[in-house]
């Protein structure tokens, strides 16, 4: 029983990494029905940027004191992610605005690459995973349950806490301030946005920004929980995060946090679950989950059908 | 008389080889409302778009209050032009009162900074916001359905939302396109006293419609578009005894009409 337990706090945990990633994903999809495929990129240069700043900014007396090294790491990963970000956009998807969607789509996948392999190359020693310190308190608590036992790293009861906190506040923030109302109103009909006098560059850059920072704070968690980082991480985390929004019903804030529970969760219970296949098998009922999902329910949980525009 | 706020001169507008608009004229002055009529086609949404900087014209320059208009749309909300649709335009899925805020995004300033810690500049621009929007909307007479999704409101509350999310950006001309088209005759009475009411807070008035009725009681001036041609051009009295004006939108009088058949019967 503790097993499971166990594996379901697991899950929760995972779930919330991929939640991070996928309200990026969510929010850019929701203002301009793009699937920006490189944002798994983002969260990756993000846990790479962070790294840099603990290895090469933190003075190594600080580097050990986490209530220092952690936020310092934390801002350092999400503003080089948002930099990124920005570049990406003005560069990259602003030039196709307009265009069919399957240009910017294609777009994406080309600039995934190319961040991997910038990263791999040019990043000292990227080409094998690099280490990554746990920038929080070590230990955590243990809960006893019958005659097993399990710990819960501090750090990923922060972790959780952080993603929630953070998804809630991002669905304030778009349903009751100044900007989350342009945003809306520019995913609603672009074209009178403008003719409010809403710039759309600009609430679209801050729609890529947002999804940024956030996935530049999974970047740090997913480095200490993990204890390593790779270039691939950003691909793979990336697919789920992308199911996640997808679960859950792409656009929907609510429903980017739900699908990524989900996933992580169903994704630990199988690997516990000799009868799935164990660890082995577990991404494969993750896409099964999906699979379902597509064929009963394809607008997600809180996604909304498709409507065309009269 | 005193300098016009908004003045088209000479506009022409050619897609391809269609000239939808031949320098066509327009002068609005202050506290005036002024009509455009004219039947399918006549090019008068196309002259309103050339107006807010949605069209580029060809040929032409339209000044708002003596300066050339910018050639961005958000610019031009900017500056002081704000429109309704023919095809009502409104952001379906959110509530009356947020799309008039969203007509309030210009004229408030809170940035992403200033949200995010939730100062006091925040609330009070937020709160200032918020009741200006109240005020529009009971203003138009929407005072009930604040909280209600556009795309569920009735056809002619959502034009009247839309009168409402246009006066949000602080214009000082309205464009209002087809603003009575699909309402019974109390809505338009009531749009007609409401369009009086925007007038007197000080806000010009340009109305697109088709109902000469309501057109000729609400205008100062009227202007008659014809195949992208301005025809016609004065009070509602002379615009409605034009012999040309009733050409274009009934065809030739009866008698002329005789004549023809007459003749062709004769040869």
């Amino acid at each position: 029983m503790a097993a499971y337990l166990e594996q379901l706090v697991n899950g929760l945990v995972l779930g919330s990494i991929i939640g991070l990633i996928a309200l990026g994903y969510t929010m850019v999809y929701g203002v301009i029905q793009l699937i920006n495929f490189a944002h798994g990129e983002v969260f990756m240069v993000g846990a790479y940027a962070s790294l840099a700043c603990y290895l090469w900014i933190l003075p190594p007396d600080l580097a050990g004191t986490w209530y220092i090294a952690l936020p310092a790491m934390i801002l350092f990963g999400s503003l080089v992610a948002a930099l990124l970000a920005i570049a990406m956009e003005r560069f990259a998807y602003r030039p196709l605005r307009g265009a069919p969607r399957l240009a910017p789509l294609i777009t994406a996948l080309g600039v995934s690459v190319f961040l991997q392999e910038v990263v791999r190359l040019f990043f000292p020693d990227a080409k094998q995973a690099k280490p990554y310190p746990t920038p929080f308190i070590e230990g955590g608590i243990t809960v006893h349950l019958g005659d097993g036992q399990f710990t819960i790293a501090y750090i990923r009861i922060l972790l959780v806490v952080v993603a929630i906190g953070l998804a809630a506040l991002l669905q304030l923030y778009i349903s009751r301030s100044r900007m989350g109302r342009a945003m809306r109103a520019i995913a609603n009909d672009p074209d009178t946005a403008r003719l409010m006098g809403i710039n759309p560059d600009r609430i679209i850059v801050w729609t890529f920004v947002i999804g940024a920072v956030l996935a530049g704070v999974a970047g740090v968690f997913y480095g200490g929980y993990q204890n390593t980082i790779n270039t691939d991480m950003g691909f793979q985390n990336g697919i789920f995060a992308f199911t996640a929004a997808v679960l859950g019903g792409i656009g929907s804030i609510r429903g980017a946090v739900v699908g990524a529970m989900i996933i992580g969760v169903v994704k630990t219970i199988a690997g516990q679950l000799p009868f799935l296949g164990g660890t082995q098998y577990d991404y494969v009922w993750i896409f099964v989950v999906l699979i379902f999902m597509l064929v009963f329910r394809p607008q997600g949980f809180f996604g909304e059908t498709e409507r065309v525009r009269a | 008389m005193s300098a016009p706020v908004l003045c088209a001169s000479e506009v022409s507008m050619v897609f391809g080889g269609l000239v939808a608009l031949d320098s066509v004229s327009l002068e609005l002055h202050s506290g005036q409302i002024v009509g455009l009529i004219g039947p399918n086609g006549a090019g008068k949404t196309t002259f309103f778009n050339c107006l807010t900087g949605l069209y580029v014209p060809t040929k032409g320059r339209v000044e708002l209050s003596g300066s050339v208009l910018p050639k961005d749309p958000a610019k031009v909300t900017v500056a002081g032009i704000a429109r309704t649709f023919q095809n009502i335009r409104l952001f379906p899925s959110m509530t009356a009162l947020e799309n008039v805020l969203v007509g309030r995004h210009i004229r408030t300033k809170q940035g992403p900074l200033s949200t995010l810690l939730h100062g006091p500049s925040f609330r009070h621009g937020e709160r200032a916001a918020r009741s200006r929007a109240q005020e529009l909307l009971a203003f138009v007479g929407l005072s009930t359905v604040h909280d209600e999704l556009a795309r569920n409101l009735p056809y002619g509350d959502q034009r009247r939302l839309e009168i409402a999310r246009a006066l949000a950006t602080e214009p000082t001309v309205l464009l209002l396109d087809e603003p009575t088209a699909g309402m019974n005759p109390q809505e338009t009475e009531a749009t007609r006293q409401l369009i009086f009411a925007i007038r007197d807070t000080g806000v010009s008035v340009v109305v697109i419609e088709h109902d000469t009725k309501f057109i000729f009681s609400l205008c100062d001036r009227v202007s008659v578009l014809v195949q992208g041609r301005l025809l016609v051009q004065g009070s509602p009295e002379e615009v409605r005894g034009d012999p040309r004006v009733i050409e274009a939108y009934l065809g030739k009088p009866p008698e002329e009409v005789a004549e023809i058949v007459e003749e062709a019967e004769n040869e």
